[in-house]
């Protein structure tokens, strides 16, 4: 075989027209700028309506704040929401990775032996139909007023997408790469290194995304019973005491860091899935 | 795989010959029924041999091919590989295949893809390996290390599944559809040289195909097999003067044959 590739590039098919090349970058700038602003625009024309109304209907502070007096809290008692922050954002963290790693190996052990699965995944579906809300007070009771039973729901509440896309990544690999492996007599460990565990690691990174937020979620539900401190705990406080500038500016806080953990596990999902074509679309 | 080890060892184990069929069945057992796939192939491959397979779908080629790579065993009859059970031949490392569809990793590189089957098979030494280079440059694609499947023209594909097919240097190369999915003119060039590679590296070559004209254009031999049970037809001889060239497609003796492959296959 020794003639030349077919060219991926289109060689040849190509004609220079400078005036038409800069239409096309011009435009492609317009539409890449389009998209960054108009959010933006949408958020400030949102809180201008927001801080607006408050004004002319005269809202009271405790049934909505202003915007305004958000921002204020805001830069105001920065250092108590980040005091509150730090436990919710180590409590998400910990049981991310706790709950992440728990699910990746019963996984793994699902796809070594079907009889597992068999066994353990209705115990897994019937823990997962119990409401967070209702998961916190038991786990309060079992495991204390610490961080434990908060690290433990956003751990749980995890685990269940996790195991169920890297059990199908696992196991949804296609049929001639098995035989591939096969005539290349590999053994099963090569297989699963080689084969199964690049194949899972898309479905993984779709299930760490949502996991990313539902941690915070689950740290902050787990704050609400019987916690001095921590984004939940900061919630409930500043709704019995009417101070809802605080309550806002604590909600803003807690999805700020929602948005980031989203951010870096995407950014990793980049970094790592460079191969993945259906990410790169 | 230890049944297949010890299923008695076929009495003609004549190294000269890649493969050796006596009375093969395969049976697949479903909830609608049993069906037979093949019935009764009686074969011989003589090595350094290129044979097409060319059938009606639903005749049993790719079962016949995955038979031959010990990836189906068979319900009757015995088969031998390199004069040995086809398992044997396997763990040898003695079997090439290439897919319809080239079944590259999509995480790996091109050089990654074809260097593959050299890490894997329990770190057993490979004393026919060959490099990866060479293979690269053999099938054109010298330059492209880098680049990952999804970059490449479905002929790049095969082209880089044919390089990992070769790179253990295996004796028997088996070939399902690999150019069913390509363009006419990506599938011509691919043909002949594929026919360049088989006489550069001296491996038997077993080729299914459903294209009469891929079927006469590559083989020594076409084996006509008839559909339901799958059974051999006819083996016909192809007289075409080697090295093939495309334009032979246009000489009388070619269309002769061509049209006479067409005549058994419509009776089929």
């Amino acid at each position: 075989m020794a003639n030349q590739a077919e060219p991926m590039t289109m060689a040849g098919a190509f004609v220079e027209d400078a005036e038409a090349q800069a239409r096309f970058l011009g435009r492609k700038r317009y539409l890449a700028w389009r998209r960054r602003l108009l959010p933006v625009i949408a958020v400030v024309l949102f809180l201008l309506a927001w801080w607006q109304a408050v004004e002319q209907f005269d809202i009271k502070p405790f049934i909505a704040p202003s915007p305004v007096a958000v921002a204020h809290v805001l830069i105001d008692r920065f250092d108590v929401l980040m005091a509150n922050l730090l436990p919710t954002a180590i409590e998400a963290v910990l049981g991310f990775l706790l709950g992440n790693f728990a699910a990746i190996s019963l996984a793994t052990a699902f796809v070594w032996r079907k009889t597992m699965e068999e066994a353990l995944f209705p115990i897994a579906v019937m823990v997962n139909t119990i409401p967070v809300v209702a998961k916190a007070p038991i786990l309060v009771l079992l495991l204390g007023n610490g961080m434990e039973p908060k690290i433990a729901i956003a751990a749980i509440i995890c685990f269940f997408p996790t195991l169920v896309n890297m059990t199908r990544g696992l196991r949804d690999v296609r049929p001639e790469q098995l035989e591939l492996m096969r005539i290349l007599s590999a053994t099963p460990r090569e297989v699963f290194l080689r084969i199964r565990v690049p194949n899972a690691l898309p479905y993984l990174f779709s299930a760490l995304k949502i996991a990313a937020s539902t941690a915070v979620i689950g740290a902050i539900v787990g704050e609400w019973i019987g916690s001095t401190k921590g984004i939940g705990a900061l919630i409930i406080q500043s709704t019995y005491n009417f101070d809802s500038p605080l309550l806002y500016a604590t909600i803003v806080v807690g999805s700020t860091f929602s948005a980031l953990f989203f951010g870096v596990v995407t950014f990793a999902e980049g970094r790592m899935l460079r191969w993945n074509v259906t990410h790169n679309a | 795989m230890t049944a297949a080890l010890s299923r008695q060892q076929p009495a003609a184990a004549d190294g000269r010959e890649a493969v050796r069929c006596e009375r093969v069945t395969v049976r697949f057992t479903t909830e609608r029924g049993t069906v037979t796939a093949l019935e009764n192939i009686d074969l011989a491959i003589p090595a350094g041999a290129f044979l097409t397979l060319l059938g009606p779908s639903g005749c049993g080629k790719s079962t016949l091919l995955r038979v031959m790579a010990d990836l189906i065993d068979p319900t009757g009859g015995t088969i031998s590989v390199m004069g040995d059970v086809p398992a044997k031949a396997r763990l040898n490392r003695e079997i090439g295949f290439v897919f319809q569809d080239a079944a590259l990793l999509p995480w790996r590189n091109v050089l990654d893809n074809v260097t593959l089957p050299l890490e894997v098979g329990g770190g057993k030494a490979l004393p026919g390996a060959r490099s990866a280079q060479e293979l690269l440059s053999l099938v054109g694609l010298a330059g492209w290390e880098t680049a990952y499947p999804h970059e490449l023209s479905g002929g790049m594909r095969q082209r880089v599944a044919i390089a990992r097919a070769l790179i253990s240097g295996p004796r028997l190369l088996l070939m399902d559809e690999p150019f069913g999915a390509l363009d006419e003119i990506t599938r011509d060039r691919l043909n002949e040289e594929l026919l360049e590679v088989w006489q550069s590296t001296g491996t038997t070559i077993v080729f299914v195909t459903h294209s009469i004209y891929e079927a006469a254009f590559l083989g020594q031999k076409v084996l006509l097999l008839a559909a339901r049970p799958g059974r051999v037809r006819e083996l016909v001889p192809v007289t075409l003067p080697t090295p093939r060239r495309l334009a032979m497609r246009e000489t009388p003796e070619f269309v002769a044959l061509a049209g006479h492959l067409r005549r058994v296959l419509e009776s089929c």
